[in-house]
């Protein structure tokens, strides 16, 4: 895989009807790291994320993925995508759904079987979609994305309404995805879910706010927990018109000292 | 193509398969419709004349029906969406639901044709095969209007509006009611142009076993319809959106 950025973005900006969803963003992504997208509802975390994928009808801006633009005929094959909403068939079985976009993908059934033990549902295989629990639809939609190897994993709040030790395990799964050297954006709404990546990029209102570590975001806001530190970041974000240019610390440490960041 | 265009069609069959239900009234209804309007005409010779229309017409209202709200599913739930993202045309899509559709059409077909023929007693004088052609054409028809009527509605309410919209005009035009010759002229001339007139035209030449150049050029202007609402609903298969 490439060393370089797996995902490079220069001034996306997205307008749906009069509103700018997306404003100005510009970052750059590296591979063989879990990257979170976090922000509020309605912050454009979506509409990022459909960008990369090459859903969305992009205002102005470039996004580049795997050195190619975003949405290119190469790229499908090798991003994997989980949209908000569980994307699954209700009147198939778990084993039905991922055997279709098994067969567009071109792939065999070991590969289908593979991705039912990697998202844990070998024993939900056979029952209809429409039965199952909003968790494991949503593990139905992952497995759909893990399939085939992409090098890029785009997941769309991927952990949003399970119990705590479902996500747990999803974190886990994350983090092993993350540790082969794909590229990996997973979007959460739930600030503490900041603490389980390896890099954040915090959004809210279209504006990224920054791109940074959870060691970084806690270090630089002195907040106690990650709610706390968004809010200190928006406070401080308000106040300084120059804080959403991206990796930039939109705030100085306040009583903590800044010790020596080790990584 | 062709196993993206198959495992498609096969989806979209194991999806049908799993509603029982909807099999059931695909398969029994056009039936008892049939049987109703036989018993009505008991003592007439106008079964004969309105019968074949009948069989014309199921193939073409029914998967109108199921494909636009098929469809308006697929643009709803995100997998139309996952599927673009993925290495498979929009032709693939297409074909794999005309493809499925247009079997459940024929078998409702050959259930309907049957149950006119050995029950209700509808002679049909022309070919089976060319019967079944038709039929298909019509299945074909109201596919692939269903799949451009499901662009412009966004709920499951305006999607069924779309039938009445775009089914019964066609319906009263088509000369079932009133020979289409003893309309006004305006709207004669209209019904000579919708592709259910044609529908209805071949396959009663096709019972009567008066298939001619005429019936040859009314499946002819009902694939050109179908080529062109392909096209159509094609165009509003985008990868894209706002």
């Amino acid at each position: 895989m490439n060393k370089s950025a797996c995902i490079d973005v220069q001034e996306l900006s997205v307008k749906r009807g009069k509103s700018l969803v997306l404003d100005q963003l510009s970052f750059q992504l590296e591979a063989g790291k879990i990257i979170g997208l976090l922000g509020p509802s309605g912050s454009g975390k979506s509409t990022l994320l459909r960008s990369i994928v090459g859903n969305q009808i992009i205002t102005s801006g470039a996004v580049t993925v795997l050195d190619q633009p975003a949405g290119s005929k190469s790229l499908r094959r090798k991003v994997g995508y989980m949209t908000q909403a569980a994307s699954v068939y209700d009147d198939l079985t778990v084993r039905q759904n991922i055997t279709y976009f098994a067969k567009i993908l071109g792939l065999s059934t070991d590969e289908v079987n593979r991705v039912i033990q990697g998202t844990d549902l070998s024993e939900q295989a056979s029952r209809l979609v429409i039965d199952l629990s909003g968790g494991q639809r949503n593990r139905v939609s992952l497995a759909i994305a893990l399939l085939g190897n992409p090098e890029i994993v785009i997941l769309d709040e991927p952990t949003v309404g399970l119990d705590p030790v479902l996500r747990a395990d999803l974190w886990d799964l994350f983090a092993r995805l993350a540790s082969t050297g794909i590229c990996l954006v997973v979007s959460s709404h739930v600030m503490d879910e900041a603490m389980r990546c390896d890099q954040i990029l915090l959004l809210r209102e279209g504006k990224i706010l920054a791109q940074l570590s959870p060691f970084e975001l806690m270090e630089r806001t002195g907040a106690t927990d990650p709610e706390g530190a968004f809010l200190k970041l928006i406070d401080s974000g308000t106040s300084d018109p120059q804080s959403d240019a991206p990796s930039v610390p939109v705030s100085v440490p306040r009583h903590r000292a800044a010790v020596e960041e080790s990584k | 193509m062709m196993r993206r265009t198959l495992a498609t069609a096969s989806r979209v069959l194991n999806q049908v398969r799993h509603d029982p239900r909807t099999i059931a009234l695909m398969l029994v209804v056009p039936s008892l419709l049939i049987g109703l309007i036989a018993w009505i005409f008991t003592d007439t010779p106008a079964f004969q004349r309105i019968g074949p229309s009948m069989i014309a017409l199921f193939p073409f209202v029914v998967m109108f029906l199921v494909t636009s709200i098929a469809t308006l599913r697929e643009r709803r739930s995100g997998t139309l969406e996952r599927l673009l993202s993925l290495p498979l045309a929009k032709g693939e899509f297409i074909f794999g639901y005309a493809l499925a559709f247009t079997l459940i059409a024929i078998l409702q077909t050959l259930i309907a044709t049957s149950f006119a023929v050995w029950v209700c007693g509808l002679e049909i004088s022309g070919s089976f095969w060319l019967l079944f052609a038709v039929a298909a054409l019509d299945a074909l028809l109201g596919i692939s209007l269903g799949l451009m009527a499901s662009a412009f509605a966004r709920t499951e309410f305006q999607v069924v509006q779309f039938m009445p919209a775009l089914v019964i005009p066609q319906f009263l035009l088509a000369g079932i009611i009133l020979p289409r010759d003893q309309l006004p002229s305006v709207l004669e001339s209209i019904g000579d142009w919708l592709p259910l007139s044609h529908a209805i035209d071949a396959l009663s030449d096709v019972a009567a076993g008066t298939t001619d150049s005429a019936t040859g050029i009314s499946m002819l202007v009902i694939v050109a319809w179908i080529a062109v609402a392909l096209l159509v609903g094609s165009l509003t298969l985008r990868r894209r959106t706002a």
